[in-house]
């Protein structure tokens, strides 16, 4: 299946369904990070449990630098 | 004490985290500085780079209270998407509403502003909306139950100082919330003269990234924003046209 993650289109490779499983794909869980999935926040403790269906669009944020 | 909502700092400096020459510089400014409260901007993450550190990673977060803003936003509704997603992190719940609306000068839209701040208070942040120096604004802010104003001392970035004290002052005698000096400042001076206006407290982030030396100016701005601070209590002495002498004007060893 195909999502579009930060703007971007991707293609999931088999075993990556849930946000959890997408996280530690791009090495992401010991990150600060905030994930949206169509808009929506997902909370921590959602992520093994929210699956991800084609055509979804992700966002995966964190802080920056700012003023 | 500044005091913010429930939260008590010691501090009256509060520091932003952008445009650092480096990670090692910025850790030492804001140890030097002696902040307590820290300023992040919200960004989709660059997965798709090779894995890049983190300023967060790098800082001890028991020590310090972090301030997202919500740069980037137009309108109120992309304000308060940004705060949610900050908030959903679980390391705040304290957002600095900025809603810019012009893109040259960095303003912020005064009217976006208002009703992201309202919006926000009701899903339970702690709001420090960022503003101009409007004095109206300012009360119509409290009047909605905003934690702290943060009138601009001048346009973002700018380093031109305080352009306006006198509104500033108003805004600071008629508030009974913190107010918090936001933006513009250019040198220890400026902080100085924000605090001896009776400022709250006092939010830079330029002035110190981007000075020559920013771990000695991170000192010098901590130095300014406590002299100015101490100088604001101590009352200072009344203007006068002419000199008048420190000195006695009798028992003249001359006469």
């Amino acid at each position: 299946m195909s999502i579009t993650l930060n703007g971007r289109s991707v293609d999931l490779q088999e075993g990556v369904n849930t946000v959890e499983q997408l996280l530690s794909h791009y090495h992401l869980e010991n990150r600060i990070v905030v994930v949206e999935v169509n808009k929506e926040i997902v909370m921590k403790e959602n992520y093994k449990t929210i699956s991800l269906s084609h055509g979804d669009v992700v966002e995966i944020i964190h802080f920056v630098g700012g003023g | 004490m500044l005091k913010i909502s429930n939260r008590t700092f010691h501090s009256r400096l509060l520091l932003g985290t952008g445009k650092y020459p480096s990670y090692e510089i910025q850790k030492k400014a804001v140890e030097v500085s002696d902040t307590e409260i820290l300023t992040f901007a919200v960004r989709r993450m660059n997965i798709f780079a090779d894995e890049q550190p983190n300023f967060l990673d790098l800082l001890d977060l028991s020590k310090y209270t972090l301030l997202p803003n919500t740069a980037g936003a137009k309108t109120a509704e992309e304000a308060v998407r940004i705060a949610k997603l900050a908030k959903a992190s679980g390391l705040c719940d304290m957002i600095k509403v900025e809603v810019i609306g012009d893109d040259r000068t960095l303003l912020p839209d005064p009217i976006e502003t208002l009703k992201a701040s309202e919006m926000l208070l009701e899903e339970g942040f702690i709001v420090l909306p960022y503003t101009s120096d409007d004095v109206v604004l300012a009360r119509r802010l409290e009047e909605l139950g905003v934690h702290a104003v943060m009138p601009a001392a001048s346009p973002i970035g700018s380093g031109k100082g305080i352009i306006n004290p006198t509104y500033l002052k108003f805004i600071i005698e008629q508030s009974s919330i913190p107010v918090i000096i936001d933006a513009g400042i250019g040198s220890p001076k400026d902080a100085a003269f924000a605090m001896e206006l009776g400022a709250d407290g006092v939010l830079l982030n330029t002035a110190v990234s981007g000075a020559k030396d920013p771990v000695k100016m991170a000192q010098a701005m901590n130095l300014a924003v406590k002299a100015g601070r101490l100088g604001f209590e101590a009352g200072r002495i009344e203007e006068k046209e002419y000199g008048a002498a420190s000195s006695p004007t009798t028992g003249m060893v001359t006469s």
